[in-house]
């Protein structure tokens, strides 16, 4: 590591809280809209737990909370796009 | 500064792009074969391609000085059509002794079905009876870590396979491990919305090391920066990395990855 924890703070506090700040206001805007959510809000909130990890493996964690845990390849490509989060299994 | 810039689609990118790229210090550049956007209809859709590779744009990076080298495969995103892919697994060979051929990519997964895997594997074929490098895509997003995972299985049962001539591109946290356990070469990939930022990309080199690793802007038609690799190389250093190590990820590294190939000369 080549900076210190001090360093650190200084060269990435400002745009870690901007990025913050804009997660929060994101949440306030789904609040505030009309209709039902989906299972990518389900697995933002669930990946936003994970920021209260110890250690050094939140991003780690947070990309897992969003990713496919099965283990055997599915019959057949729905499309080609992927959305952030997994569906769950039949979607 | 000069580096290489592993991964970039110049056919989706301006000449400004290549000008950009080579005041920043580009001197060499590798474009693998994609999707385009939308589905080809014909092998002969990606016969012209291929000739765009080969032939016209490295006379169109040699105007800035910078080599061009490509790759080529028919993508895991049209994998899905195993006629077409069957197809264009029959074109390949005709363009594998052009001289800025590299190997075979970027192959991999999409959305981890079967068919893309059946593809994948004889794509891992064509690769090992002709000698060739592999360069390889993992999935978007929530299908990363699985296709990842499953991508390995398909190399590992290869048993002509080396690992050490496999790259396998846009790694992050959650699969960077499992791909350097495995032997292979690691490229993370500088997106401004998706895959890895700067900041993170450096956090990885210092967690995980700087053996078997590069960085790469995979510019295309989406949101991408041609220049992401040297803005990685000014941040790196605001954070007072020294210059040999930059140099090692932005330049030494990819040269000793490709120059298995005795095609990639600079």
């Amino acid at each position: 590591m080549a900076m210190t924890r001090q360093k650190v703070l200084d060269q990435y506090f400002m745009d870690a809280r901007h990025k913050l700040i804009d997660i929060a206001a994101f949440l306030d805007r789904v609040e505030r809209a009309e209709g039902e959510g989906d299972f990518r809000l389900d697995a933002f909130r669930d990946a936003v737990k994970r920021l209260e990890d110890h250690g050094e493996d939140r991003a780690h964690d947070v990309l897992m909370a969003f990713s496919d845990p099965t283990q055997e390849p599915i019959a057949i490509a729905p499309g080609k796009g992927a959305c952030g989060a997994w569906p769950g299994e039949g979607e | 500064m000069r580096f290489i810039e592993p991964h970039a689609h110049m056919v989706s990118r301006t000449t400004d792009d290549y000008a950009d790229m080579a005041t920043a210090g580009c001197v060499a550049l590798c474009e693998p074969a994609f999707w385009a956007g939308f589905d080809r209809g014909s092998a002969d859709g990606f016969r012209d391609y291929f000739r765009q590779l080969t032939e016209y744009e490295p006379r169109r990076a040699a105007n800035y000085g910078i080599k061009h080298f490509t790759w080529l495969c028919i993508n895991p995103k049209e994998s899905e059509d195993m006629a077409l892919a069957a197809d264009v697994l029959d074109v390949i060979p005709e363009f594998m002794e052009c001289p800025n051929v590299l190997g075979i990519g970027e192959i991999g997964l999409n959305k981890n079905s079967r068919n893309e895997i059946k593809v994948l594997e004889q794509h891992v074929d064509l690769a090992a009876s002709h000698d060739q490098l592999i360069l390889v895509h993992t999935p978007h997003l929530e299908d990363k870590h699985k296709g990842t995972r499953l991508i390995l299985d398909v190399l590992k049962n290869d048993s002509r396979i080396n690992p050490e001539r496999v790259m396998i591109d846009h790694v992050e946290e959650h699969t960077i491990g499992m791909v350097l356990d495995a032997g292979h070469w690691g490229g993370m990939t500088l997106y401004p919305e998706s895959k890895c930022s700067p900041a993170r990309a450096i956090d990885m080199i210092e967690r995980f090391g700087s053996d078997r690793l590069w960085w790469d802007a995979a510019c295309d038609w989406g949101p991408s920066v041609p220049l992401a690799v040297p803005r990685t190389a000014c941040e790196m250093r605001r954070r007072g990395h020294d210059e040999a190590l930059i140099e090692k990820v932005i330049f030494e590294n990819p040269k000793n990855f490709l120059s298995q190939s005795e095609r990639f000369q600079l």
